[in-house]
């Protein structure tokens, strides 16, 4: 089970969060005049990264909040966690 | 290369001789140069569809490059359970060409894939769980797959271990019976298309991991790169499963893939006690017994997308918390082992088999957390693919632009669970 550093609240095992998917999606608007590929891009596309990856938790069962992290899919270990709405943190070049 | 032909008189022969006269079963090929076609993944999808370019199509000069040993990742982490009572024509279509294709694969292939089509139940919880399942079992019938509806005493008296009392937090209801569904051993599988296609010229490369792959002026492929050096190949079929991210990103291809941990377990072994393969969506538990003896339990997936091949304790406490209630005779087994495995799911949650952007690249992935039951199928369907470049009619609908047009086969929404 992961301790995911909530920003909010500090260490908290896993099961007290939802996972939220990648983060940084931006919603093309408006969806009715978007073509079909950049509209596809975006309910599909994944980045799915091994290495470093950005990605949304909720801390469902605790404070309830919305906040993004940088975990590196090849070990799980957290690398950052930030507030919702700031930019992710500068880090190393991803793995692949 | 002659290879040994098993039969019970070859057996009792060898047996006579102390078994010291068995070969391996393939060579260990070093990589040539160059190939006509290249398999990069040496699971089962990717092993069969090497014997089948060899058997069907034949393109006898052909690699399979496996970075680990061959059978090594899903296929060996699987839950060996086989199916074909899908939703949707196309997948019901995709799924049963694979189940006739493993009711021949063991004389097809002469080597024991231990197939048994022992039936696989599928368990009602709740109201909405009995109009799901009707619907499949009506809609399974449509498309000639033998699918039958039971009530919870039928359910019981064909898996007499089923707990059908009404006093427990999801009662079963009912169950879905495809007899025809069951269980085969997952390495012989691997092991099996790797005799059968060595034994047609295909090189089987372990320990050669793919780092690159390469493009002629036109765009096409022109090999890779690996491990073990540079390999020219016109054709490539990658059958990655939950690496086909990575290997895709050396080509620039982008696919709506996602990279999940799957876990299960096994118990210690125990006297014949489970005739079936039991599933419940609905509380998320799988179920059967090996011919070892092992109970073999299978769990979701666990929340977030990982390479690491391990998942979290409490997704499989969440599923024996489901055996433990359906089934009370197994409250007091241990578990043995557990292990992950990295599936990769696509948003609909039924695979891709098909050409890409690229010329001369093929993928098959997506297969996400119940690849195995389709491997002959899969194989095969992929191998016609990679050499009249184009999709077979079966798997033409589990093409890439599905997710552009909005043309999704959605088993996700028709199962509303992983599967």
């Amino acid at each position: 089970m992961l301790l995911i550093p909530c920003p909010y609240c500090g260490e908290r095992p896993e099961i007290e969060f939802t996972h939220g998917g990648e983060a940084h999606l931006i919603r093309p608007a408006p969806p009715s005049s978007v073509d079909d590929v950049t509209w596809g891009q975006f309910l599909y596309m994944r980045a799915n990264s091994k290495g470093a990856y950005t990605e949304r938790w909720r801390h469902a069962r605790g404070c309830g909040k919305f906040f993004n992290a940088v975990r590196d899919t090849t070990t799980d270990f957290f690398l950052a966690v930030y507030k919702s709405g700031e930019p992710p943190p500068a880090l190393p070049v991803q793995v692949a | 290369m002659s290879r040994q032909y098993f039969s019970a008189f070859s057996l009792f022969r060898r047996a006579l001789s102390r078994h010291r006269s068995w070969q391996p079963q393939w060579r260990k090929a070093e990589p040539k140069p160059q190939y006509d076609a290249i398999i990069i993944g040496g699971g089962g999808h990717g092993l069969g569809a090497a014997y089948y370019l060899a058997k069907e199509h034949g393109l006898t000069n052909i690699a399979v490059l496996e970075k680990g040993w061959i059978g090594g990742g899903n296929t060996g982490r699987n839950t060996t359970i086989i199916r074909s009572n899908y939703l949707f024509n196309e997948s019901a279509a995709l799924y049963d060409h694979s189940v006739k294709m493993w009711e021949h694969l063991s004389q097809v292939l002469n080597y024991n894939v231990m197939f048994s089509q022992r039936g696989v139940m599928m368990l009602a919880h709740t109201v909405h769980d009995i109009q799901v399942i009707k619907r499949h079992v009506h809609a399974n019938r449509c498309n000639g797959i033998d699918n039958e509806w039971l009530e919870p005493e039928e359910a019981k008296d064909f898996c007499p271990p089923l707990n059908i009392s009404g006093n427990i937090r999801y009662p079963v209801l009912g169950a879905a019976l495809q007899r025809r569904g069951g269980t085969a051993r997952h390495d012989a599988v691997a092991w099996g298309y790797a005799r059968a296609a060595d034994a047609l010229g295909v090189d089987i490369i372990e320990n050669c991991e793919v780092t690159g792959i390469r493009r002629d002026a036109s765009g096409a492929v022109a090999g890779v790169d690996t491990t073990r050096g540079v390999i020219q190949a016109k054709k490539i079929g990658v059958s990655a499963a939950g690496h086909t991210s990575v290997v895709l990103k050396m080509a620039g291809v982008h696919l709506p893939l996602e990279s999940f941990p799957l876990q299960a377990l096994v118990s210690e072994p125990l006297k014949p006690a489970f005739p079936c393969v039991v599933m419940s969506n609905t509380i998320h538990a799988y179920i059967s017994q090996s011919d070892k003896g092992e109970l073999v339990i299978g769990a979701g997936t666990d929340a977030y997308t990982s390479y690491t091949q391990r998942g979290a304790l409490h997704i499989n406490l969440h599923t024996l918390d489901a055996i433990c209630e359906l089934f009370p005779a197994f409250r007091r087994v241990r578990m043995l082992r557990n292990w992950g495995g990295i599936v990769d799911v696509t948003p609909d949650r039924s695979p891709i088999i098909a050409k890409t952007p690229v010329p001369g690249l093929y993928v098959n992935c997506g297969w996400g957390t119940g690849g195995f039951k389709a491997t002959p199928g899969s194989a095969h369907l992929f191998a016609w693919t990679i050499a009249n470049d184009e999709p077979h009619p079966i798997n033409a609908p589990f093409n890439i632009e599905r997710f552009r047009d909005g043309i999704l086969i959605d088993e996700a929404a028709a199962a509303a669970v992983a599967h």
